[in-house]
């Protein structure tokens, strides 16, 4: 389990500025692995040393416990695929999108794209429910539609790791269920491990078997769902009040947000009561 | 489940482009017979492959010594020029960016402008203009490419703006130049700033047309590449592609196909603006289509406007920049309007 993708004293910034120091993470094979945090915590930082966009200022990032610096371009594209924020609304059909993912794995001076990567992209494409989109542009499909494809782009590099970026931010939940079950399915089906970002922390609890939570550019604190979404450490983590409280059909935890106002009058209540908690699971 | 036919859209996509690029190609050919038989003497189109074929009398002189230097010098300078342009306007995305804006005319034409005020042709021989502009073209390559390139990141934003400083930088020098120049000089540096596919020495031709052929295959083996820098460079990373890498050498290779079609042509504008995008509109945005369609049609769009410019006064002739400019400008503005498309790079 361990040993898939290990993050080593990691480190690194930009220009000047350090946002990560000494980093060390593991995530495991065939798992669900999340990256919750604040804004600013480094999350963006360390996807981006991650990929390899922002170059390591010291220790690795080792895949298999291989370094990806020691990997060819193609290599690494080939073990890693990432789902990025930003898919860039081009005039690109579908399919001519989803054929990308296919780049990595061309011969030297492969012109064209061969039948097998037609067919491999176009098998992704069902299974991801684009393939009725494939002949129209990508800037015409809707935002959920586009991260599909991109979902689909990234399957059809057929990589062993999937990284994604907040796939599920700005989507509606119809969406987001959508996308965060077809990954469940993806891991499930094809042994696929992913490690995401995401910030929706009830969404964070109940599709991932393992939390990384950033803070000030260190894991602040890492494991099982169930110790990471403790009320204390996300009230500490993120400097805000939440109630967390399993869900009542899946059992996961999940988080509730409380407004000032309440706060202030529970606090009335309790402060002439016997001495409640404030918040918590028993609240 | 049906198991998709991947074999079909496949087969679609390869025979679109292949007859996209077998209609180039015929059109390349009319053009050049339309070019061979435009001209002070009147030689009728038909009459061109009979003439060719019988290697004799003063029309055949003509086509071969007069006409033929001039349609291959189009095909190479026009085509040199729109690869170009293709290749800038995709890496830096940006739908305004030609060979010129970059400062590769502007230093160009000051090199130029220097050799003639300090009359390097009479001591150097016809070899010192050519020379001199891509001199001055290559100093300004180097200029944009080391300041916008520091600390070994390509940032695309900084080179774009230093290319346009360069360019006001070097056109200002330009007109200090021309101030200070004789009315003899001064009459050599516009002619030549106006551009003129007249051009005596065949072995330039012959250069010019090797180095934007060579331009073509190689930029041909990135055209992949290029295709993902379209979804953006972290995109394009995470597809494996070495953006840094692809962003170098496709810069300096449209630097210098540019440098090398100015230098023998003379400034010949809007042709590596203009091209690429009506080839955007109507061939699409695949590099590996639209490399070869903009270099014919670069080439096809020179040939006619060096037909037209050498006819509509004959036996006198306009300068080709006059043509490319007014012709390319109103095909461009009818075009754009009529398409309801706007200006796409991606």
């Amino acid at each position: 389990m361990s040993g898939f993708l290990t993050v080593h004293n990691f480190s690194c910034g930009y220009g000047d500025k350090f946002v990560l120091r000494n980093v060390n993470i593991e995530a495991g094979q065939g798992e669900i692995s999340g990256i919750i945090g604040p804004n600013g915590s480094g999350k963006t930082t360390l996807f981006r040393g991650l990929t390899g966009e922002l170059p390591a200022r010291s220790g690795e990032v080792l895949l298999h416990g291989r370094d990806l610096r020691q990997m060819s371009y193609n290599e690494r594209a080939r073990s890693m695929a990432v789902v990025a924020q930003h898919v860039y609304a081009t005039d690109i059909t579908v399919e001519e999108y989803v054929l990308m993912g296919r780049l990595p794995h061309r011969k030297q001076f492969q012109l064209f794209e061969t039948r097998e990567d037609y067919e491999i992209a176009h098998h992704y494409m069902q299974l991801t429910n684009v393939y009725g989109l494939r002949n129209k542009l990508m800037s015409k499909i809707s935002g959920g539609e586009q991260q599909l494809a991109n979902i689909a782009r990234a399957l059809t590099q057929q990589p062993e790791l999937l990284l994604l970026d907040e796939p599920t931010s700005h989507l509606d939940i119809t969406h987001q269920v959508q996308i965060l079950n077809l990954i469940q399915k993806l891991n499930e089906e094809m042994k696929l491990s992913v490690l995401m970002i995401i910030h929706d922390l009830n969404l964070a609890g109940e599709y991932c078997d393992y939390l990384v939570m950033l803070k000030n550019g260190q894991p602040f604190k890492q494991g099982l769902p169930d110790e990471v979404l403790d009320y204390q450490v996300i009230e500490e983590g993120y400097k805000t009040v939440v109630v967390v409280q399993p869900n009542p059909v899946s059992h996961k935890p999940a988080v509730f947000l409380v407004s000032d106002k309440i706060l202030k009058q529970k606090k009335k209540a309790s402060g002439q009561g016997e001495g409640q908690e404030q918040s918590g699971k028993d609240f | 489940m049906k198991p998709p036919s991947g074999s079909a859209s496949r087969k679609r996509k390869l025979f679109r482009w292949g007859i996209s690029l077998l209609t180039l190609l015929v059109l390349t050919v009319i053009a050049f017979v339309l070019g061979m038989s435009a001209g002070e003497l009147d030689i009728s189109m038909w009459d061109v492959p009979r003439i060719l074929a019988e290697k004799d009398g003063v029309e055949y002189v003509v086509l071969t010594q007069i006409r033929l230097p001039r349609i291959i010098l189009a095909i190479a300078a026009g085509g040199g020029l729109s690869l170009s342009g293709a290749i800038l306007q995709g890496i830096y995305r940006n739908p305004l960016v030609e060979p010129f804006t970059l400062g590769i005319s502007g230093g160009a034409a000051l090199g130029v402008a220097l050799a003639i005020v300090f009359t390097l042709p009479a001591v150097f021989g016809a070899f010192a203009l050519p020379v001199a502009g891509f001199a001055g073209a290559l100093l300004a390559i180097v200029f944009v490419y080391v300041l916008g390139a520091r600390f070994g990141q390509v940032n695309v934003n900084n080179m774009l703006l230093i290319g346009v400083m360069v360019s006001f930088v070097s056109s200002s020098l330009m007109m200090l130049m021309m101030s200070l120049a004789t009315a003899r000089s001064l009459h050599s540096i516009i002619f030549w700033m106006m551009g003129s596919l007249d051009e005596p020495n065949t072995m330039l031709i012959r250069l010019t047309l090797v180095v934007s052929v060579t331009s073509l295959v190689i930029a041909g083996f990135f055209s992949r590449s290029l295709n993902a820098l379209r979804l953006g460079e972290a995109n394009a990373w995470h597809l494996g592609v070495n953006t840094g890498l692809t962003i170098r050498v496709m810069f300096i290779l449209a630097s210098l196909v540019a440098g090398v079609c100015v230098a023998s042509t003379g400034v010949i504008g809007f042709v590596g603006l203009v091209i690429p995008h009506l080839v955007r509109v109507l061939a699409g945005s695949d590099y590996r289509m639209l490399l070869p369609a903009s270099f014919l049609g670069g080439g096809i769009f020179l040939i006619i406007c060096d037909a037209i410019a050498r006819t509509i006064i004959a036996p006198n002739e306009l300068p080709i920049g006059v043509i490319t400019g007014i012709a390319g400008g109103i095909v461009f503005i009818v075009f754009l309007s009529r398409s309801k498309s706007t200006l796409k790079v991606n």
